[in-house]
């Protein structure tokens, strides 16, 4: 392969990667910017959009409906998780919210074990996640170009939604200072519910993407994705939208090229560098890449 | 010390009551211990056992998380350390060839070959020194930061055990660790933890952290410096974390760092927030309710399961294989317990001579103070 050619490649796969990133950390940025929760439980979001892929999935339908349908699945569980188990603790310390976030997590992991299988399974996905376009020397899987637009539409719109809708500036005046948006009138209660629904849809798309990229579903498939959102948004900035997006993709961009060049033997301790590298940032630059600014964002 | 005054003031507060507590948190042990002797039932021993190692973990964390008031997701980090490097001394060169092949029949380590006791110290030397080192960065970091830190720092532990085939076997299992730990030494190890846990948060460094715990600032103001008693506390804690793991290894036999993550980090933290993490009173009354509330569960499980297969009645009623229901309880368990009562069933209180006296007739309450609503009541 020429190096031209390479380049691309690793710009594709580092885009696609980077945007699946990228919705990940919004996901779990959204609501610690407004509850200062780090919700442990969003990969169970994921989960609970996987095993929609997989029952939905044995109908008939269409799978953009599928897709859509395990996406809302995702979103119901979302907005239902913060009513159940997060509203009750919502003024307690980090501790506690933490704690609580840890246990809904357990929770539905074990839900998932008990009432579907502890095995893995294959939901019927199209064809499309596994064929490739080849051009020339250039082999471009399609699923990687599906989810470099599907990143950037996502981006997009929520966007335009944050910037554009009443509950979008609610959002964010809640994110900036949601004690002095409450005493403006907003209501509490619907800020965190849109919240939530917007990180469960975030999981949704992400569960699309990522049960695409390896196939099955399982009751712990949520942990790698969570684990990487972490990631993304302490290396952005925890409390910044466009941080948690820059974090996502410089990310995408640092696995696949560990991943390309490095040797196989270093390449096992990814993980234990990258999660050195969160410990770093946490003590160094604790507001990551970007600072904390609502107010000014997305504009 | 304002700490001080209020103890002369309080006539209940006398010192027989306060060492009250870990003696009756001991005997406490030490009944269930004779129990699990009289019903000499293998199961019933492991059981125990078990308890008295997560005991020995849950009292380990209460000593950071109680005094103060950070969460840690880390400590299955020392956990892991403990276990691995307590066999790397304890077992001889021959059985570590089978244990871990693939370490280098050159490396010193190799030739080593100690007592149980000196390979426990050993652990919880090495795991008390890396908590050390980690800990000099990590205490300034506050709230849900610090709680991530310790949450990746459990990660990047795990990820290193998984790979570094030389020290651990990599991600597959040890076998062939000789059984050093019985019901005894596990119930010596917790009665010792109880100990110090006490002795730590009645100690003047403790009372300093727990006085920061409540305000930093105030307490700051009056000369006390939060990181130094927070480094102690987070110090001690691995040091009992390393312990544990240690302990464990020798009980289990056979482990891989599979054994050290997340559900059994749960489990602990559970212990902990179940039972109230404001006082040592609190982990180790969550720590027994909650092993023995799981093993119920698992009975349970496994009477239904074996219906299921005979194909009786009840067997019959429920649709599918019963797996994980005792997770499911603990997880409710937790999130109910947060919500109705944050501070645990202890609401951070300590067992004393007191708690006893209440109970009689014509006890007398005494009045309880406000409450922080996680850690409990401080004194």
């Amino acid at each position: 392969m020429n190096p031209i050619s390479e380049l691309i490649q690793y710009l594709v796969s580092s885009l696609s990667l980077g945007g699946l990133y990228a919705l990940m950390a919004l996901g779990l940025v959204i609501v610690y910017g407004i509850l200062r929760l780090v919700n442990f439980a969003y990969g169970e979001l994921v989960m609970v959009a996987g095993y929609g892929l997989l029952l939905f999935g044995e109908s008939p339908l269409p799978f953009i409906i599928v897709a859509i349908l395990s996406v809302i699945a995702a979103i119901i569980a979302g907005v239902a998780m913060e009513r159940v188990a997060f509203r009750p603790v919502r003024n307690s310390n980090a501790m506690t919210m933490l704690i609580t976030s840890f246990a809904v997590s357990t929770l539905l992991q074990s839900i998932a074990l008990l009432a579907i299988s502890p095995r893995p399974r294959a939901p019927n996905l199209p064809s499309i996640f596994v064929e490739s376009l080849t051009l020339g020397s250039l082999q471009v899987k399609i699923v990687d170009l599906i989810g470099i637009v599907a990143g950037v539409l996502a981006l997009v719109s929520l966007t335009v939604f944050l910037r554009r809708t009443v509950i979008g500036l609610a959002l964010r005046a809640a994110a900036d200072d949601f004690t002095m948006t409450r005493l403006l009138g907003v209501p509490a209660n619907r800020v965190i519910s849109a919240a939530f629904a917007i990180s469960g849809m975030m999981a949704g798309i992400v569960a699309i993407f990522w049960i695409g990229r390896t196939g099955q579903t399982y009751p712990t498939v949520g942990l790698q994705p969570v684990l990487i959102a972490f990631i993304a948004s302490v290396l952005g900035g925890m409390e910044s939208l466009k941080g948690a997006v820059l974090g996502g993709y410089v990310l995408g961009f640092l696995t696949i090229g560990l991943q390309t060049w490095l040797p196989q033997g270093v390449n096992n301790y990814r993980d234990a560098v990258m999660f050195g590298i969160v410990i770093l940032v946490l003590l160094i630059q604790p507001q990551g890449l970007i600072r904390p600014s609502y107010s000014r964002e997305v504009r | 010390m304002s700490a001080v005054a209020t103890r002369r003031e309080a006539p209940r507060r006398s010192l027989v009551n306060t060492l009250s507590t870990p003696v009756i948190l001991i005997v406490g042990l030490v009944i269930i211990a004779l129990i699990s002797q009289w019903r000499a039932d293998v199961v019933f021993d492991r059981v125990v056992t078990v308890l008295f190692i997560n005991l020995l973990l849950a009292v380990g964390l209460q000593i950071f998380m109680g005094n103060s008031g950070l969460g840690s997701f880390g400590q299955y980090a020392f956990v892991t350390i403990g276990a691995y490097s307590s066999i790397w001394f304890s077992l001889t060169p021959a059985q570590k060839r089978m244990a871990l092949p693939d370490m280098p029949k050159t490396w010193w380590l190799y030739e080593q070959h100690q007592p149980f006791l000196i390979a426990l110290l050993i652990a919880v030397a090495i795991g008390g020194l890396f908590g050390a080192l980690i800990g000099v960065p990590l205490v300034r970091l506050r709230g849900a930061s610090f709680t991530i830190a310790t949450f990746a720092l459990l990660i990047v532990v795990n990820r290193v055990a998984l790979q570094w085939a030389e020290l651990t076997r990599g991600a597959r299992t040890v076998l062939g660790i000789p059984k050093y730990t019985d019901l005894n030494v596990a119930l010596i190890g917790a009665a010792i933890v109880i100990v110090i846990a006490f002795a730590f948060k009645e100690s003047t460094i403790g009372l300093k952290l727990r006085a920061s715990r409540e305000d930093e600032d105030a307490a700051a103001s009056i000369g006390i410096n939060a990181a130094w008693g927070r480094w102690v506390a987070w110090t001690l804690s691995a040091a009992i974390s390393a312990l544990g793991g240690a302990l464990w290894a020798h009980f289990i036999q056979q482990f891989s760092p599979h054994n050290f993550y997340l559900r059994e980090t749960f489990l602990i933290v559970a212990m902990l927030v179940i039972g109230g993490a404001g006082s040592v009173s609190g982990a180790a009354i969550g720590a027994v309710l909650v092993a023995l509330g799981q093993e119920e569960l698992r009975q349970v499980e496994n009477w239904i399961n074996v219906e299921r297969t005979a194909n009786s009645v009840v067997g019959n009623l429920i649709p599918f294989e019963v797996r994980g229901f005792a997770d499911i309880v603990l997880a409710i368990a937790i999130i109910l317990v947060l919500v109705w009562r944050p501070s645990g069933i202890t609401q951070g209180r300590e067992i004393t001579i007191n708690t006893f006296r209440r109970l009689l007739p014509g006890g007398r309450r005494i009045p309880q103070g406000e409450a922080d609503p996680v850690l409990g009541k401080t004194s």
